[in-house]
Formats: C-alpha cells, structure tokens, sequence
C-alpha cells in the first residue's frame, strides 16, 4: 500500500495551498483531486480579487491558480509533492486510518497518511420547483465550467437563479462570453452581493427580479424556458405568474459543504447556518476533533477562496508541525501572519456572518 | 451541426487552435470534440443535452454539477454504465451512450435485470 506523511484530499485553492506549506516544510505530501484539472473553482474566476497584496488583490482567481501550479511544479520536481488528479478520496477507514480511492471510474487504490487535510470544497444547492431536474438546469459552478474553463457555450439565453455573489459575478462572466441573461431572479427584498457588481449588470440592462422565485422550469426534455413568481415577505406568491424566455436555468442559490469524509472519520460534526451546513469542530490550526485530521476552504465552511488559502497554509503548517518538522519559532512566526491575514479578510460588516458561524466551531484547544 | 465554442472572450485564452480534435460516437452518431475534455462538455458543444434516463420515473437527465459529485451525468461509456461524464476525459474512438436505467456491468450480463 502507499504511503505519505501527508495527504491532502481536493486540490482547490485550500488543498493546494495545504500541499504548498507542507512541502515548503520539507514534508512528503500527496494530493489527492477528483477533477480532471487542479485549482478547483479558482480556475473558473475571471473576476479580480480583493483584499490586500498578501492575498493577490487585483489579480484575476485563474492567474492566482497559475500562480500555486507553478509553486505546485517546483515542489513535485523537488520530489516532496504528488499529484494525482483524476481522483477521488472514496472513503476513510479510522480503524487503520487508510484512504480507499478511484482513479477514473474503474481503477481503486489505497493509501495510508501519518497525517490528512481534508480540503474537499463544496456541492451546488439545489431549491425545489417543477423540472428542476430537467436538462438546462445548471449549477452555477457547471455553467463556469463549460464557458470559462472549456470556452463552451453553456446556452443562448441564460436565466439567473440567486442574486448573491455567484449569481451576479456569473452572470457578468456569461455576458462576457456574449451570452444573454434573461433575468436575475431573487427571492430576498434585496441583493445579496456586492453593489459593485450589480450595478455592473444593471447598467448593461439587465432585470433583476427582487422577490421573486421560479416556479417552474418548461420544456420537453430540456429547458425551453421558465415560469418565475412574485413573492412576498414570507415567501407566499403574490400576484401573476410571468413566464420568461430562456434555454438555460443558472442556479446560484448557494453552496454546502463537503464533509463525508468527515463524518467517516468520526469527526465532530456540527450545523452551523452561517457556514452553510454540517462543518467539522476545529481548533484554531484548523484541526479537528481527530488528531490525525485537519480541514480547510469551502469544506471547513462557505467563505471565499482569499480566506481558503489561508486557512490550507495553516493546515498544512500544523500537520507538519505535528510531525516534528518545524521549528517552533518557524511556526510562531508563520501562525501568527497567517492569523492576521485571516482576521483581516473577515474584518468589518461583510465577515460578520463568517465571524458569528466560527465562534460556534472553533475551541481553543483540544483537550 | 457545428460545435458551440466561445470565439471572443475579453480576458480568457481557450486555446482552441492548439488543442487536438478527435472523433467520437454518441449513441451510434459520430460527433467531433477536443481530446481530454470532460465527455459531458465535448455532448454539451455538440447540442447534446439529455445523458440518460433515470430508473424508475424515466426522466431524462443531462450535466449539472461538473465535478463528479451529484450524479446527474452518467452515462455508458466504452460499454461501462454509471461513468461521470463530466470528470471523464474525452478520447478518439469512444462510444457514448444515452444510459437508461441503472445499467448492467459487464460481469453481469445475462443475469436478471
């Protein structure tokens, strides 16, 4: 069977940043993706990001992605680093701590780690109306697959479910790729993300439909077009429904963690509505209730890829340091800034939902 | 009926010249796409939407998460039923096929459905 001291499972933004810190550390990492490319949605993200220069600030997600590949590269040259993609962690066995995995779909292997993090993202949520199952029914994160990752055109005209981040900034992406957007439907009285981007779509002419929900998704066999609903305060439809014209159903309705992994290894779990679902119990390193395991990005809780990449390099530099490859004072120093960073990027009104969700995960230490 | 590319993008490069196009089957039609991209997205640029049918309501599916994680994409592939289209890589010669049902492995073949 192999082995690795450590392995990281999902090479997005956390799992690559875990691996990166390890490896920096002088561990033995493995990395372990079920995509057939590495970086996980930063590859998808055309969008400049915020923050400070720490956290590339200005620089487009798929050049920061370009970025860790890069570093990624050296450290696999070096020999410290594998990277398998094309594969996917099927199961945690705590009675020996081995990993079971797919390569493909026909291929299984195993492998045993001294240590894991656990950076498996997050799944698309779906809401319920007539034909949500209906082909033209995409996630938000598959339609930035098709256009952004593969230039494929997702559809002719796109209607936009959720007026959060997701849904405004895809919907900018789709205009970019000179897709139409039939509408932004959102069912809050007001717009979830930033203002900036909705007045970016605004100005463009396109209606965002506050209050209003979808019913139902009309066609055959695939999407031909949508009925949408006006609704009130609490959700009860008010008025006439509105059918509109479109081929493709975007929904960007949110996301919730992946953590099956977690829950087979016995991890505390616990439901925390501000971090969008089951998120495992973890200290301030990022380590979870099983010493052996520590968990990082969109699996330890919703937030954004900034504050995944921070998270990854803590969770990488406690694995090591639980093996005794690093120097106290290293530690300090790189715990320390990594905090900072992360204070930082969940300071103000916009991390206070990220801020209240945490103080009801995080200890201070495990006893 | 020609493939669905984005030609002009303001910020991304596809590479779209560079990459190799190979010739595959979809249900016995002979469709063209680039080799190693995920079979669902090589479908999807050929108009291609319904992957197969489900079980027991027989209603028709196509791609919807992208990341191998919800199912929705399977498909029969080189005569393997339940393979994620949209994590599997595209390569010359193979035979796509609509899956209806649960499919049957091959080690099972003659036995009752």
């Amino acid at each position: 069977m192999q082995t690795t001291e450590i392995l990281v499972i999902g090479g997005g933004p956390a799992g690559l940043s875990a691996a990166l810190e390890a490896a920096s550390l002088g561990a033995d990492v493995t990395v372990l993706d079920s995509d057939l490319k590495l970086g996980g949605q930063l590859i998808k993200q055309t969008h400049k990001f915020f923050g400070s220069k720490a956290e590339y600030a200005g620089t487009r997600g798929f050049e920061i992605a370009n970025f860790l590949f890069d570093e990624i590269e050296k450290y696999k040259t070096l020999g410290k680093l594998k990277v398998f993609t094309n594969t996917t962690a099927t199961g945690y066995y705590k009675e020996d701590g081995v990993v079971s995995y797919m390569v493909g779909e026909e291929k299984y292997g195993r492998i045993k780690p001294q240590k894991l993090v656990f950076a498996t993202g997050a799944q698309e949520r779906l809401i319920p109306f007539v034909n949500n199952d209906m082909p033209g029914v995409y996630g938000a994160g598959a339609i930035q697959t098709l256009m952004n990752v593969y230039g494929i055109v997702p559809g002719e005209k796109v209607l936009m479910i959720g007026a959060g981040n997701i849904g405004l900034i895809v919907s900018y992406q789709l205009m970019q790729a000179g897709i139409k957007i039939a509408g932004i439907v959102e069912a809050m009285p007001k717009i979830g993300g930033y203002w900036v981007h909705a007045a970016k779509i605004r100005r463009l002419g396109v209606p965002i439909y506050l209050q209003h929900t979808i019913k139902e998704a009309l066609g055959n066999n695939v999407v031909e077009g949508a009925v949408i609903q006006e609704v009130n305060n609490c959700f009860q439809p008010v008025g006439d429904p509105m059918e509109v014209e479109c081929d493709t159903i975007c929904l960007a309705v949110g996301l919730t963690p992946t953590c099956e992994l977690l829950w087979s290894a016995g991890c505390e779990m616990k439901f925390v509505p501000q971090l969008c679902g089951y998120v495992a119990r973890r200290d301030p390193m990022m380590r979870t209730s099983h010493p052996d395991i520590w968990v990082a990005g969109d699996a330890a809780g919703i937030e954004e890829a900034s504050a995944a990449m921070v998270e990854g390099r803590i969770a990488g530099l406690s694995a090591v340091a639980s093996l005794n490859h690093v120097s106290q004072e290293t530690f300090y120093d790189r715990s320390a800034e990594y905090h900072q960073r992360l204070e930082n990027l969940r300071a103000g009104e916009v991390g206070e939902k990220i801020r209240s969700g945490l103080s009801c995960v995080c200890c201070k230490q495990w006893g | 009926m020609s493939i669905k590319l984005i030609k002009d993008h303001p910020i991304l490069d596809f590479g779209h010249e560079e990459k190799k196009m190979v010739t595959f089957t979809f249900d016995n039609k002979e469709m063209k796409g680039f080799e190693d991209d995920p079979i669902a997205a090589a479908l999807h640029a050929n108009g291609i939407q319904v992957y197969r049918i489900t079980p027991k309501t027989e209603r028709p599916r196509g791609f919807f998460c992208a990341i191998g994680k919800c199912s929705s994409c399977f498909m029969i592939v080189d005569g393997v039923p339940n393979v994620r289209t949209c994590v599997t890589p595209l390569k010359a010669g193979m035979k796509v096929e609509t899956q209806k049902g649960r499919g049957v492995l091959k080690s099972e073949e003659g036995e009752e459905r």
